[in-house]
């Protein structure tokens, strides 16, 4: 399995993503976001946590319009997987490729803490290596975490079974639903705020992310 | 020309930061403030002189850029 991280000035989660994606069993290639094309032959491009352009404007905003972005876009239209880790989903909301958007947290503070997570659905690859409902424990680090959609959105969201994360007792950020992570309609792009990559290794502490990079690669070896 | 963005949250999505504003404005005795919306006010300098195209311009760069439309709207004013 042959995944992308992309690289923006300012992503800073970027190396732990590539860390977690290779400990899978993933090949991963570095992409600078000036590239107009992917690397050829890849399962994943994957948009790392940071604070990208140094959130001017709106967290995202700038970097879902870099050149790397269309050549991403045109990879998920024509059915590439694709992960969005906290400015990473902002990005793919404010690339339009996630719906919704993410607003400021509703505390108006930064978050930063483990929070207690439900998988809401192992109908995904990203998910499917966790048992259906699984109580997992991921860390945030977000000041812009509020996930917000019009209504026919969100019941649409839900009754397709596209939340893939639900934050389980306290909202952290105010989210909608309590939405941690959102799956596309094709179930193969994946926003979420809580950091797996920073969970992956047992080495380290609590290691509940780690499934779903074993899961994603596994799903995309035999795919 | 010169165009005055202004970019604002729509009706009914949710504003913490105008809440805090609102509030605090009541905390420092400012009576019957009901409610505060933030949003954010962009400056552009345009090479075009021609009020209808500047006007077209912006707007589509509200609409690629500086207004993410899924929760916020913008208006534009233009002045020679």
């Amino acid at each position: 399995m042959k995944a992308g991280v992309v690289v923006f000035p300012g992503s800073n989660c970027d190396r732990d993503m590539a860390v977690a994606l290779r400990a899978a069993g993933a090949t991963v290639a570095m992409v600078w976001h000036k590239e107009t094309a992917l690397p050829p032959g890849l399962d994943l491009i994957a948009l790392p946590g940071g604070f990208s352009f140094g959130d001017y404007l709106r967290c995202g905003a700038i970097a879902a319009r870099a050149p790397v972005m269309r050549a991403a876009a045109d990879f998920v239209r024509r059915g590439g997987f694709a992960l969005g880790v906290c400015n990473g989903f902002q990005v793919l909301a404010e690339a339009g490729l996630l719906p919704g958007a993410l607003m400021r947290n509703s505390g108006l503070k930064f978050t930063c803490k483990d929070v207690a997570l439900t998988v809401e659905t192992t109908d995904s690859a990203f998910t499917a290596a966790y048992a259906p409902r699984a109580a997992i424990s991921l860390p945030v680090a977000h000041h812009d975490g509020c996930y917000v959609a019009d209504a026919a959105t969100l019941s649409a969201i839900e009754a397709e079974g596209r939340v893939a994360f639900r934050y389980r007792g306290a909202n952290p950020n105010g989210s909608a639903g309590a939405i941690a992570g959102v799956l596309s309609a094709n179930r193969r792009v994946l926003g979420m705020m809580p950091h797996p990559e920073r969970a992956a290794d047992a080495t380290l502490g609590p290691a509940d992310g780690a499934a779903l990079f074993a899961g994603l690669v596994s799903a995309l070896e035999t795919a | 020309m010169k165009a005055r963005v202004t970019v604002t949250l729509k009706p009914g999505v949710l504003d913490p930061q105008g809440q805090a504003i609102a509030q605090a404005l009541g905390a420092l005795g400012f009576e019957g403030v009901e409610a505060a919306r933030q949003g954010k006010v962009i400056e552009l300098d345009l090479a075009e002189t021609d009020a209808a195209r500047a006007e077209a311009a912006v707007r589509a760069m509200c609409e690629k850029l500086l207004a993410n439309t899924v929760i916020e709207t913008y208006a534009v004013e233009l002045r020679p």
